[in-house]
């Protein structure tokens, strides 16, 4: 995973609450076995709007995606995060997350970060009137800073999930250290608990 | 509306600010695992946590241990690569399982899969369960189905035990008093190489639905009551246990049905202690413990409810006997209403963000406030999904169709859960009830839930739907979507307008 110290970067508004998954990248993009070229999907059905925040040349190369409520509800496919990734996106803004989104683009180094209501919609104003506004995401000091604002936003997040981010660290690595744990976790478990196979490990 | 009795709001900060109220007093402590006569009283999903935790440390998510593994062809490939790329094996091939269901054709299973891209995923994972030693049900198996229908019915899924699939439907297994929750591709290659997932702890919340579901009323008007009341994003972060008489009257298939919309709550997980009713269903399945193991399961399972003075994060109270059969009118499932209400107007809405999904949602809808819901007509009716493709489901909708006819102009899919329920129903003769109402009877899949296969409505089309998700293109681009419970499907089948079976004298 691609670490994550700090990012500055211009702010596209998405003014919607609950964009589910399905919006972020619909079903017919998931038939693919790769994880990479999915960024002609991500929000594919709302690109053939003309107006479409994504559509409009001033936020062109932007990597911050600010949006309503409840982003990422819905299905697990992390294939959203990765659309969101091919795109360009590194953070994505909201007030609240769903928990699997959140989870997906955790493991994948996409950072989200929860505001409150107002944050979001002076973030929305700021950058309508400006698409040159653009925000600072300081992951060392754990701030949110918005061009024009003398005042730093702090960004709530769980310490463990700042670290590997921070050191880009894979989570399946990190597991395999405590092998041990594990096989002793399995020798106690309890024998009727089912198995798929007739043999045993 | 359902009657809300009582609502405690939650001490956690995120919900709080999200609600704009002021933080209580502190969240109750839970004590992971510390052993002792000084236990503070816990909720059952609490102490299937710490029952399945291998490792613990300060600062650090818990490392649960995962009993059942379930796998599909669309979020599995890009983790079986992972593993090959690191050269891994899968840890635990025996708490592993795959079946096909997302993308699978449901109009003829025995020629070759027509689109290319399909096949080559379907395939794709035919070869990767070879390699890595994974079994499979493949198409034409009598255990193919959807994943959340498959688990149970062969009696992998039980109490107690933690449960995951890269699905956000996995919380349908929670019906049996399992942890159970969807997780995204990499967490499934992290499982397939190490059996277990590092997991923040979450918080609880009880929903309790006391006194009767009236007649005609179902799990699933239950549950789309619950998601209008509690909204999508409500049950975010929390696992949420349902109680209450109105829950311990359900069937297993029903209690699946609510389980499994819990994500559309925005919750982690849906759980319901185990019962009788849960034993019940499980004794006699292939892989459901026999002779002493039984015994020994029966002990451990029932264990399994919440203690005395056990408390919840957030209460929700719900009176039963005030659910009427419900559909949605909008683009996501909390968007609902009774079928005897009217298409709400937006403006009466005071959350700014709330109106103007409303807003945006009858404009794509194309519905405008006030219409009676009874007066929307559909072009298609679609009977299935993990939601309700269940043999209780089959027959509540054949039971309106029995000697009736669907409308002109109108067409209705059955897709049955499994190829087991589609055979199981056949042996009832409820095939026979579906085609002689103009039905089409289908082979099992997930089908026009997603409208990954070419089950799917077209632009501007809309349906009443037995699934869980009324997204904008859910359905195929530019689909419209009413989600309603199956005796409401078939009786707007007959009708081609939303309908209580009750309208039709049932």
């Amino acid at each position: 995973m691609q670490s994550f110290t700090t990012h500055s970067g211009r702010v596209v508004p998405l003014r919607r609450s609950s964009v589910d998954t399905d919006q972020i990248i619909p079903a017919e993009f998931l038939k693919r076995v790769s994880r990479t070229g999915f960024a002609d999907g991500l929000f594919s059905a709302w690109r053939e709007m003309p107006d479409f925040v994504l559509n409009q040349p001033v936020y062109a190369g932007a990597t911050v995606l600010v949006a309503g409520r409840d982003f990422g509800v819905g299905s697990s496919r992390e294939h959203a995060v990765w659309a969101l990734q091919d795109f360009g996106f590194r953070v994505v803004i909201s007030p609240r997350f769903a928990d699997i989104f959140r989870t997906n683009a955790a493991k994948c180094g996409l950072v989200t970060i929860e505001v409150s209501p107002e944050v979001v919609e002076q973030m929305w104003q700021s950058c309508e009137a400006n698409p040159d506004f653009h925000v600072t995401v300081d992951l060392v000091e754990r701030l949110l800073t918005m061009a024009g604002q003398a005042r730093p936003v702090p960004i709530e997040m769980d310490d463990y999930l700042r670290w590997r981010l921070l050191e880009g660290l894979d989570d399946i690595d990190l597991t395999l250290r405590h092998t041990d744990a594990i096989v002793a976790y399995e020798q106690d478990r309890r024998s009727f608990l089912p198995r798929t196979l007739s043999h045993t490990a | 509306m359902p009657r809300t009795i009582a609502e405690k709001p939650s001490t956690s900060r995120t919900f709080a600010a999200s609600r704009g109220l002021s933080l209580e007093d502190s969240v109750p402590q839970i004590d992971a695992g510390a052993a002792g006569a000084s236990k503070p009283p816990r909720t059952f999903a609490t102490k299937i946590w710490d029952s399945h935790v291998v490792r613990q440390a300060p600062g650090e998510p818990d490392l649960l241990y995962i009993d059942l593994h379930l796998l599909h062809e669309v979020t599995s490939p890009q983790a079986f690569e992972g593993l090959r790329l690191a050269g891994r094996p899968v840890r635990r091939t025996d708490l592993t399982i795959a079946t096909e269901d997302h993308n699978t054709p449901t109009r003829d299973i025995l020629r070759p899969i027509a689109d290319p891209v399909s096949r080559a995923q379907i395939e794709m994972l035919r070869r990767n369960c070879a390699d890595f030693g994974v079994r499979l049900h493949p198409l034409g198996d009598i255990d193919q189905g959807i994943v959340h229908v498959v688990g149970p019915q062969l009696g992998l899924t039980q109490p107690g035990m933690t449960i995951v699939c890269g699905d956000s439907h996995t919380s349908t297994h929670g019906a049996f008093g399992a942890l159970a929750f969807g997780i995204g591709t990499s967490e499934v290659e992290h499982v397939l190489a190490t059996q277990t997932l590092p997991q923040q702890r979450f918080r609880t919340m009880a929903i309790t639905v006391d006194g009767v579901l009236s007649r005609g009323v179902t799990a699933k008007d239950l549950v789309l009551a619950i998601a209008t009341t509690v909204g999508v994003g409500g049950g975010q972060g929390h696992v949420i246990e349902f109680r209450g008489s109105a829950i311990k009257a359900l069937s297993m298939d029903g209690r699946m049905t609510v389980c499994n919309m819990s994500i559309e709550l925005g919750a982690r997980a849906g759980m319901i202690a185990p019962d009788q009713t849960t034993y019940d269903y499980l004794a006699g399945r292939s892989h459901a413990p026999t002779g002493s193991d039984w015994d020994a399961a029966l002990a451990y399972w029932s264990t399994l409810e919440s203690d005395d003075g056990a408390t919840y994060d957030r209460e929700v109270r719900i009176d039963a006997a005030s659910i009427e059969p419900h559909v949605t009118w909008g683009t996501n499932p909390g968007q609902g209403a009774p079928l005897s209400a009217r298409v709400p107007d937006p403006a009466v809405l005071s959350d700014p963000m709330a109106r103007a999904a409303a807003e945006r949602a009858l404009q794509y809808m194309d519905l405008r406030p006030g219409t009676r819901l009874r007066d929307i007509a559909v072009d298609t009716v679609f009977l299935g999904s993990c939601t309700n493709g269940r043999l209780e489901d089959l027959r509540a909708a054949a039971d309106v169709l029995r000697g009736r006819h669907i409308a002109a102009g109108v067409r209705m899919l059955v897709v049955p859960g499994s190829a087991r329920v589609r055979l199981e129903a056949e042996h009832e003769g409820l095939d026979k009830i579906f085609t002689d109402a103009g039905a089409e009877w289908r082979f099992a899949g997930c089908s026009m839930c997603l409208a990954m296969n070419d089950d799917r409505l077209g632009a501007g089309q809309r349906s009443a739907s037995t699934s869980n998700r009324n997204f904008e293109g859910r359905q195929g681009p530019g689909s419209r979507t009413h989600l309603v419970s199956p005796p409401v499907a078939a009786a707007t089948a007959v009708t081609g307008r939303l309908t209580d079976p009750k309208d039709l004298g049932l």
